[in-house]
């Protein structure tokens, strides 16, 4: 499903302008990181995209519904969300609850709450979790209570707040298949991010924002290797594509295999190493 | 400074120990990373060092934890307050939702200790400055951003000037930038000796960079401890649920299919600067 946001400006009430005059379209099916520095405006932006938020001025259109004549409550059929912190979203007794809650507000059959309820913990890794309290879980745990609550809607579109925070390797392993597995799917998934590595490795374009403006736009291969765009966001280049920049080659690469037959190819001519 | 022996904490309700037999030496003016998969114990580490185990974290505790001349486990946590200071992880557990602005939030700690009016704006406008929030000190509080809330949480603690500070994933929502910017503060701070800093961090390029030294900790256990490129690139990592930089990845895929030499004894590289020093053809 395609998100419209058109000339989006909005000022908290504390004076701050968080969004100016922001313009981005994403296309159904796509992909999308939005990085910057803290405070850009980037968790402002995701807000507007379900409701949590309206735009001052400007519009948001989710598909063919404009998000001013849409209540939260109607706006979560199409658009998940999975908060920064999970313990701004939790609050069921049960992690079978938690995630239920979403598909029986949407008032789906019994039969159905449950199996949507099943798989989005079977692709969460939480099927052993079912009856404990969500605060009894780990952190990390807890996060991916979160997302599975959010997969368990079965919105066309997803958005993940900072995903990767506070999860160790495998918990990021585990959060990069969820991706995969949403791309498979066709849905949209839109992530604020400051772990350039994940969104090399899973998204397919990337968005720059800097004091409540995009400053850069495009396919992730381009963007990631725009050092002094990313630096002006105070971000930098996902890891392989800084040791290629380092070594001199044109190249993004985005995993270890493409760095390595870089690797290969450029210095391929050259004598021997060191 | 800091002195561990044989520690061990099982929480109040639980089974499994969450930390187990635990030695840590660190001396003063070091930064020591500790590193480890989700449910090793870093935070409870953390927690043991600044008292909140037991102190507020109830269980049963075996060993010593000396901090300075003090046994933490028998200090109550007010006296430990001016002396030792405890970033959260979650920068929410730590605003205390007491104070109306930014620059109140960092002076409130300043305020308890009972420092000089003066001396209370001048720490805390330089911590704010240090963590990039000197331009927000009239904010609200609940009015930052995830990030900005974390460095306000860090800000806080840096404005109280302990002898040891420990930070509970400190960077986990900060851009690089401001990542960058804590580290170098940090790395200052111990090198000049006036500070002793112990930090959870997932992020191996940084501790690889800024540490003094790297902590593993698996299974309530330290399972390694050294020099943080020795440490962070051994292949003993992955299995231990930690993985490699994309630097490391790298250099070793290069080694294994005969691209590079192997490192001649030296250590795989971990930063960026280690691994373009490590691949470059001359």
């Amino acid at each position: 499903m395609e998100i419209k946001v058109e000339a989006v400006t909005f000022h908290y009430p504390s004076g701050v302008l968080a969004l100016n005059e922001v313009n981005v379209t994403v296309g159904a099916g796509e992909t999308v990181a939005v990085v910057g520095e803290n405070g850009a405006g980037k968790t402002t932006l995701a807000r507007h995209l379900n409701g949590l938020l309206r735009p001052q001025s400007g519009e948001v259109w989710i598909g063919d519904w404009n998000t001013r004549q849409k209540s939260v409550a109607s706006l979560s059929r199409r658009v998940a969300y999975v908060f920064q912190n999970p313990d701004d979203q939790l609050f069921a007794r049960t992690v079978w609850d938690e995630v239920a809650f979403g598909p029986r507000n949407l008032g789906g059959t019994p039969q159905q709450v449950e199996t949507d309820v099943r798989a989005a913990l079977e692709r969460c890794g939480l099927l052993d979790a079912v009856g404990r309290h969500p605060y009894d879980l780990p952190a990390a745990e807890r996060k991916f209570v979160a997302i599975a609550a959010a997969l368990a809607m079965r919105t066309p579109v997803v958005i993940l707040d900072e995903p990767t925070t506070g999860l160790d390797a495998g918990g990021v392993e585990r959060l990069g298949a969820l991706v995969e597995g949403l791309k498979q799917e066709g849905r949209t998934a839109l992530t604020i991010t400051h772990d350039l590595d994940f969104c090399a490795a899973h998204f397919e374009r990337v968005v720059v924002m800097s004091e409540g403006r995009i400053l850069g736009d495009g396919p992730a291969r381009q963007v990631l290797r725009e050092a002094a765009l990313l630096q002006q966001a105070h971000v930098r280049p996902p890891q392989l594509i800084a040791l290629a920049m380092a070594l001199g080659f044109p190249t993004s690469p985005m995993t270890v295999p493409e760095f390595l037959a870089d690797y290969r190819r450029y210095t391929s001519q050259r004598s021997s190493p060191q | 400074m800091i002195e561990v022996h044989g520690f061990s904490f099982t929480y109040a309700g639980t089974a499994t120990p969450a930390l187990r037999d635990v030695d840590l030496k660190v001396p003063k003016g070091q930064l020591c990373a500790i590193v480890g998969p989700n449910g090793a114990g870093k935070s409870t580490l953390c927690y043991a060092l600044a008292g909140f185990v037991p102190h507020f974290f109830r269980g049963e505790l075996k060993g010593q934890v000396r901090v300075g001349d003090r046994n933490v486990p028998d200090t109550p946590l007010p006296e430990l307050s001016g002396e030792i200071g405890l970033v959260f992880q979650n920068p929410f557990n730590q605003i205390t939702g007491a104070r109306f602005t930014v620059l109140e939030e960092v002076a409130f700690g300043l305020e308890n200790l009972g420092v000089p009016r003066a001396e209370i704006l001048d720490r805390a406008n330089e911590a704010l400055r240090l963590t990039g929030l000197g331009s927000l000190g009239d904010r609200s509080p609940y009015a930052l951003s995830g990030g900005q809330q974390q460095r306000l949480a860090i800000a806080s603690m840096l404005a109280m000037r302990p002898r040891l500070l420990v930070l509970d994933e400190p960077t986990s929502q900060l851009d690089p930038a401001g990542t960058e910017a804590l580290f170098t503060h940090l790395r200052d701070l111990t090198s000049s000796g006036s500070m002793t800093v112990v930090l959870t961090e997932h992020k191996l390029e940084w501790v690889a960079t800024f540490a003094h030294r790297a902590v593993v900790l698996a299974a309530g256990q330290i399972v390694a401890d050294g020099e943080p490129r020795e440490v962070l690139a051994s292949p003993a990592m992955e299995a231990l649920g930690i993985r490699p930089t994309y630097y490391t990845q790298a250099a070793r895929a290069a080694v294994a299919s005969g691209l590079a030499p192997d490192g001649r004894g030296r250590p795989l590289p971990v930063t960026l600067e280690q691994a373009a020093e490590f691949l470059r053809w001359r």
